[in-house]
């Protein structure tokens, strides 16, 4: 089974994300960088379905040259292959970055054969588009489902059951292999590097292609702040003590 | 007069209450609304009224095998053949999962952009092919400003970015497309269903007690597991809780797992780091029970206790119960 799950490489903030003076970006001086959240299970989904049918895991990403940091560490977690499409670190619209992605795509597999399963997160951490997956996938002619918590494969049917989550529970998909989805957090519970994934991790080749792909029609112009959430905190009192004051709260507001 | 055509998204048999703040969305642009309605598992009949007390003058009726049930390459064909048929100057839907996930999927059939989670639609939206809009970046913690520039213009708008409001309209006028879907767009069909026992959720829980990785471990939360209980209420947690392993990742409150709107949230040990706060901020009250007084959750709570979360929540417990005896 030959698994492909592609990630971007997003800022890790904490309580306020800050913004370049001149409103282009998140000012990342003082933060570290991470793969999207629901990325993380796709890598973690990849190793462990290449684990249970000897398989072979890669992993792709599209964007600056330090974006091998977030290869090397899906290389630590097991992951066998890793390729950087690189670009300039400028922002890349999602109909550019899908198109540049399904001809990569479509080079890897010209030289080592198609890929049963390619995973997407659902949607980035950052920009948000929702759309990136599903343009790859269509360019690519595969089938298609966002949102998925679950992944069965019969690689004797040569399909793959898929698990979506809806409100109060699952729908379920069964999609013909090669397949893509889109999945989100939850999935697994991703590990963490072992010390002998680190070791692997610094000497995994990483495969780099130019990125190239025409601009489309979607263009960021600014960030901003949103209105920011001014509360009077009330303080209700200290410690255990305070109980009385929480509880007579639940009864103000009709809860109780 | 622009055209605007709007996507219903229906579950169990009825459109979908996002459905209805896209319509008032689209009602706030200068056109005429259209609506898409796929299949044959919700009554055209009940839906055109519905949906034209909302503002939509015609609803579009997608017919084929294939739309009967929700699949998102067929909808996603569907979307893109009567975008074809109607020529509208914006197409429009509710920012759920399953609303970006056709309009992406049209998007990428008409080689069109498409632009996610708008928080609000300029009047320039229905007549001009060059227009900027705001919209969500990191789950609600930034905004930006987003240049779309066609001649269809595919946006989202975020959900609950705005109340839907009825324009007290009279039933929409009924038509049906005969459409052709591609047989092969079975293979993303629903196929079938997995439910919970029914009961409240996360997300519609009037009270939910939230705790973070201050709780300390899986067995700590039992404190937060009586009150929730008590109250008709669920427990909620972060997602250092989730990653550790303490909670299942349906109970995650946050960007990356469930966006909730109690009454009453009731946040114990949690920082507030952005990942958790955009999943929160929709909370009506929110009480932080923190040691930390400078904690983001704390500043941005309407109420707050100072004191540690094992000792305050096993007394709320007991207050609870000697309340309710």
């Amino acid at each position: 089974m030959r698994v492909l799950c592609c990630v971007k490489r997003v800022p890790a903030p904490g309580a306020k994300i800050n913004i370049t003076a001149d409103g282009q970006d998140v000012d990342t001086a003082h933060l570290g960088f991470a793969m999207s959240p629901h990325e993380e299970c796709a890598v973690e989904e990849a190793v462990q379905l290449c684990e249970r049918f000897d398989g072979e895991a890669t992993v792709l990403t599209l964007g600056p040259p330090e974006a091998e940091e977030q290869l090397r560490y899906a290389a630590s977690l097991g992951v066998q292959k890793a390729v950087l499409l690189s670009t300039d670190g400028s922002s890349w619209d999602p109909q550019r970055t899908a198109s540049a992605i399904a001809s990569a795509i479509e080079t890897l597999e010209a030289a080592d054969g198609p890929f049963d399963l390619i995973l997407f997160g659902n949607e980035s951490a950052d920009s948000g588009g929702y759309q990136v997956g599903i343009r790859a996938a269509h360019a690519l002619g595969r089938p298609i489902v966002n949102a998925i918590k679950g992944i069965e494969p019969d690689l004797d049917a040569g399909t793959a059951t898929a698990k979506r989550e809806i409100d109060g529970g699952f729908e379920l998909y069964n999609l013909p292999m090669p397949a893509v989805m889109g999945v989100k957090e939850g999935l697994n519970l991703p590990r963490y590097p072992t010390m002998r994934g680190r070791l692997a991790s610094k000497k995994i080749e990483v495969s780099v292609m130019q990125a190239e792909a025409d601009e489309g029609g979607q263009t960021r112009v600014t960030l901003k702040q949103p209105a920011e959430t001014v509360s009077n905190t009330v303080k209700l009192g200290n410690g255990p003590e305070a109980a009385p004051a929480i509880v007579d709260l639940f009864e103000e507001l009709g809860l109780l | 007069m622009a055209d605007i055509l709007v996507l219903a998204e229906t579950e169990d048999g009825a459109v979908v209450p996002a459905t209805l703040e896209a319509l008032t969305a689209a009602r706030q642009l200068d056109g005429d609304v259209h609506v898409l309605l796929c299949g044959d598992s919700v009554d055209a009949d009940d839906a055109a009224e519905r949906l034209g007390e909302y503002g939509a003058s015609t609803v579009h009726v997608g017919e084929s095998d294939l739309l009967n049930v929700f699949g998102p390459e067929a909808w996603g064909q569907a979307l893109a053949l009567a975008i074809e048929e109607i020529s509208p100057d914006v197409v429009l839907a509710s920012g759920t999962s399953k609303g970006n996930e056709v309009l992406a999927m049209a998007a990428a059939r008409l080689d069109l952009p498409f632009v996610a989670n708008c928080t609000e639609l300029p009047s320039e939206l229905a007549d001009d092919d060059e227009v900027e809009l705001t919209r969500v970046q990191w789950g609600g913690s930034l905004l930006e400003q987003s240049q779309l520039s066609a001649e269809t213009r595919i946006v989202s708008i975020a959900h609950h970015a705005l109340e839907a409001e009825s324009a007290g309209g009279s039933a929409a006028a009924t038509e049906t497309i005969d459409m052709e879907i591609d047989d092969l767009y079975a293979r993303t069909q629903v196929v079938g269903r997995e439910m919970a026992e029914a009961g409240v959720t996360l997300a519609t829980a009037p009270i939910v007690f939230g705790g973070g990785r201050a709780v300390g471990s899986a067995e700590a939360f039992a404190p937060l597991e009586e009150c929730a209980s008590l109250m008709g209420g669920r427990v909620g947690c972060s997602r250092a809780v989730t990653n550790n392993g303490w909670r299942p990742h349906r109970d995650q409150v946050g960007q990356t797992g469930t966006r909730i709107a109690p009454e009453l949230y009731v946040a114990s040990g949690i920082s507030g780091a952005i990942q958790h706060w955009v999943g929160a901020m929709a909370s009506k009250q929110i009480l932080a029970i923190n040691t930390d007084p400078e904690a983001n959750m704390v500043v941005k709570a309407d109420y707050f206790v100072e004191g540690d979360l094992h000792q305050v929540i096993p007394a709320v417990a007991e207050e609870i119960k000697k309340r309710k005896a």
